[in-house]
């Protein structure tokens, strides 16, 4: 194990899969010359050279398109889109063509390519530049989306959306760059479509992904300390959707609160709501709550987007609220 | 103003030939064919035969809609035989083929199966994107046939990144395999067209971009949707070399596609080429074009491609009236025998629902068909049992 920054670890990762498989190529705005405008691709073009660290025109649709033809013809793109703001023009190619081509032609043609694009508000961008809206993809049948929440997911599960054969869109925060942990040495992948049980705990359960596992898993460690025993279920994947291992941490603690970034109506935690309602019906002490963005165009003045956005105390809060709701007890 | 749309379309007809002698001639057009006997004399009666075969095989596709064979959108190639199939036979083999959702033509002179494409129409397993794509989505590997696409302009970007893949594993040279990208002339007018000729500029990919313009979107002209109704020209801000030809000269568009699709073999670059044909009908089976005069749809007609080679044959001594029975009789046998083929095959398995959303094999829990609860008891203690 390294201690390593979720930057430098996606950095490590695409390099190491580079060298690995010659039919990696890179695509993106400002990822050669520039180094990328996170540096996430820092160095590449200078060990890859230029027919392998493409830079593109501003043209998200022209170029995650082309990243489609490529992997129909067997290559192995990886397309940067500097944030998730701006896949929506690409919207066209990643929803009506990458999801359907493997199914539209009978399964004749495969799409493997990887779109690494940053989500998260937080950073003072105003509203164009702050959404978080994933769910869009992960509703689409023949899109995989994962949204690592530390810098050994971002490893494994950049791994993994490499060497899978469908698109996958693969989620990054603005937020988590900077984040540091432990990164396995050794070449590690995770499993596209499996939670993770971030943290063990008995009496509630909180949901989450991406940067708001982070806020999740602060919050249990402070309530531990008042002698709470929070689950944190880190979801991983929100495409395919790990069910089972959400119900079955409900069906443990009986309670649930979700945490998102994400705006609340129609968001990811609606699906996990409407998920612990079948699944663990009779296990429930509460109604499930949902911590999610207020609805508005994220605003830019720092006091107001901070008043928009879900934080710990907001979670910690509505953890105590249905601990209190259902008479609990220490 | 039916009356000027007319005057527009013939200046540009004259406007097309003025264009047509401009472009430099490496291989025989029609005129030299006609001296040069032998091959032209062959070629010129196998793209009768085919263009026959493409209008019987649509024909038929009609009648099938309208009986309810058929479902959802059927576009027909009518009146565009010429181009298509001067552009097919001038492709290699291994060249890759991206289209519009008025592809039937295309699949067919590509080499597809004529059976499995009318299977496809008919929903079948045997369809040649067995049953899931329909009339907009047929697709062949086997003859590199990469798909109709239904969404106007979403073919050329996915089209465009397939010649990155040619050019990352390949060299310019007379053998490469290009990439040929067919669209229409409304096409032109969405950003992924402008997006995708400007990533081929720069990344000088071997790629040839066929606008086919019948002069009608649905049913609004070039003129009314075209800041520059010269479609070929619209290369020009990437600099991208482009020609206008004749899309109802089956050897003009075989000549001339023949030498676009040689420099983009050879030098690795993009090129445009403009072919103008008449659409004889509606914009798909169901369109009754009612925002057509009956003067211009008889001019349309009188740009119909097989008469005009058909006259041209006979002209020319290489084929008789019996001949031409002959080739009609074949056609329609060849159409009957996919029809036969389509009605024999199999509706798709039901089973087979969730096979071809996912390439790479995901766990059951998006196996769920409408009303199926999230969660079976029996499956579900299964399952939490594996992850103890």
């Amino acid at each position: 194990m390294t201690i390593k920054t979720y930057r430098q670890t996606l950095h490590d990762t695409l390099a190491e899969e580079m060298r690995r498989d010659q039919d990696i190529l890179l695509i993106g705005e400002e990822i050669g010359h520039f180094e990328g405008s996170y540096k996430i691709t820092s160095g590449l073009l200078a060990e890859f050279g230029p027919e392998r660290v493409k830079d593109t025109p501003i043209a998200e649709e022209g170029f995650v398109g082309a990243a489609i033809g490529a992997a129909m013809l067997g290559l192995r793109p990886i397309v940067e889109i500097m944030t998730i703001n701006f896949s929506l023009v690409a919207m066209d190619q990643i929803i009506n063509h990458a999801a359907k081509i493997h199914a539209m032609f009978g399964g004749q043609a495969t799409v493997p390519m990887v779109i690494r694009t940053p989500g998260g508000g937080g950073q003072q961008l105003g509203a164009s530049h702050s959404q978080n809206i994933e769910v869009f993809y992960a509703h689409i049948p023949g899109l995989k989306v994962v949204c690592p929440a530390t810098p050994a997911d971002a490893k494994g599960l950049l791994k993994a959306a490499i060497k899978d054969n469908d698109p996958v869109l693969f989620l990054e925060n603005l937020g988590l760059y900077g984040t540091k942990g432990e990164v396995p040495e050794e070449d590690y992948t995770l499993e596209i479509g499996k939670a993770n049980v971030a943290k063990q705990g008995s009496d509630i359960t909180i949901i989450s992904y991406s940067k708001a596992t982070t806020v999740a898993l602060e919050v249990a460690n402070e309530l531990s300390k008042e002698q709470i025993s929070v689950e944190v279920v880190d979801l991983r994947s929100l495409r395919p959707l790990d069910r089972h291992t959400i119900v079955k941490s409900v069906r443990k603690t009986s309670r649930a609160v979700v945490i998102e970034d994400d705006w609340l109506t129609y968001g990811i935690g609606a699906e996990i709501a409407a998920t612990i309602q079948e699944g663990a019906f009779d296990y429930l002490d509460a109604p499930v709550r949902r911590v999610a963005a207020a609805e508005v165009p994220v605003p830019y003045s720092k006091p107001l987007e901070l008043a928009s956005l879900p934080d710990a105390t907001t979670l910690s809060k509505v953890v105590h609220q249905v601990l209190d709701a259902t008479a609990f007890t220490r | 103003m039916t009356e000027r749309n007319t005057t527009t379309r013939n200046s540009r007809v004259e406007n097309k030939r003025a264009n047509g002698n401009a472009v430099k001639q490496a291989q025989p057009d029609v005129a030299t064919a006609r001296k040069s006997g032998g091959d032209a004399k062959e070629l010129l009666i196998s793209f009768y035969k085919e263009m026959v075969f493409i209008r019987n095989f649509e024909l038929k596709a009609s009648e099938m809609y309208q009986k309810a064979r058929i479902g959802g959108y059927c576009h027909l190639n009518l009146g565009e035989e010429a181009t298509v199939v001067g552009l097919m036979k001038a492709m290699h083999p291994d060249d890759y083929l991206f289209t519009t959702y008025r592809e039937h033509g295309y699949a067919l002179s590509k080499g597809s199966d004529p059976g499995k494409v009318m299977a496809e129409l008919f929903g079948k397993a045997d369809g040649i994107s067995h049953g899931w794509g329909g009339s907009m989505h047929l697709f062949d590997k086997e003859t590199h046939l990469m798909g109709g696409y239904g969404i106007v302009g979403g073919q050329i970007p996915p089209a465009t990144g397939a010649a990155l893949a040619i050019s990352y594993k390949n060299k310019p040279s007379d053998q490469s395999p290009i990439v040929v990208c067919i669209m229409g002339d409304g096409t032109t007018n969405i950003g992924a067209f402008h997006e995708s000729l400007n990533i081929a500029a720069v990344w000088k990919l071997p790629i040839v971009y066929v606008i086919v313009n019948n002069l009608l979107g649905m049913g609004t002209s070039v003129e009314m949707a075209s800041g520059e109704p010269e479609l070929y020209k619209r290369g020009a801000s990437y600099r991208i070399q482009g020609i206008r030809i004749d899309g109802e000269d089956p050897l003009e568009v075989y000549n001339k596609s023949s030498e676009m699709f040689q420099i983009a073999r050879e030098e690795y670059r993009p090129v445009i080429i403009e072919a103008l044909s008449h659409r004889l009908k509606g914009h798909s089976v169901v369109d009754p074009a009612k925002y057509r005069s009956e003067d211009e749809v008889k001019e349309a007609e009188q740009h119909d491609p097989i008469p005009k080679v058909e006259q041209q044959l006979l002209d020319m001594g290489y084929i008789t009236k019996a001949d031409i029975d002959a080739i009609a009789a074949e056609a329609k046998k060849r159409v009957q025998d996919a029809v036969t083929f389509a009605e024999q095959s199999p509706n798709p398995d039901l089973d087979k629902l969730f096979s071809n959303v996912y390439a790479t094999k995901i766990n059951g829990d998006l196996h769920r068909l409408p009303g199926e609860p999230l969660f079976n008891e029996h499956s579900f203690d299964e399952a939490t049992e594996k992850l103890k």
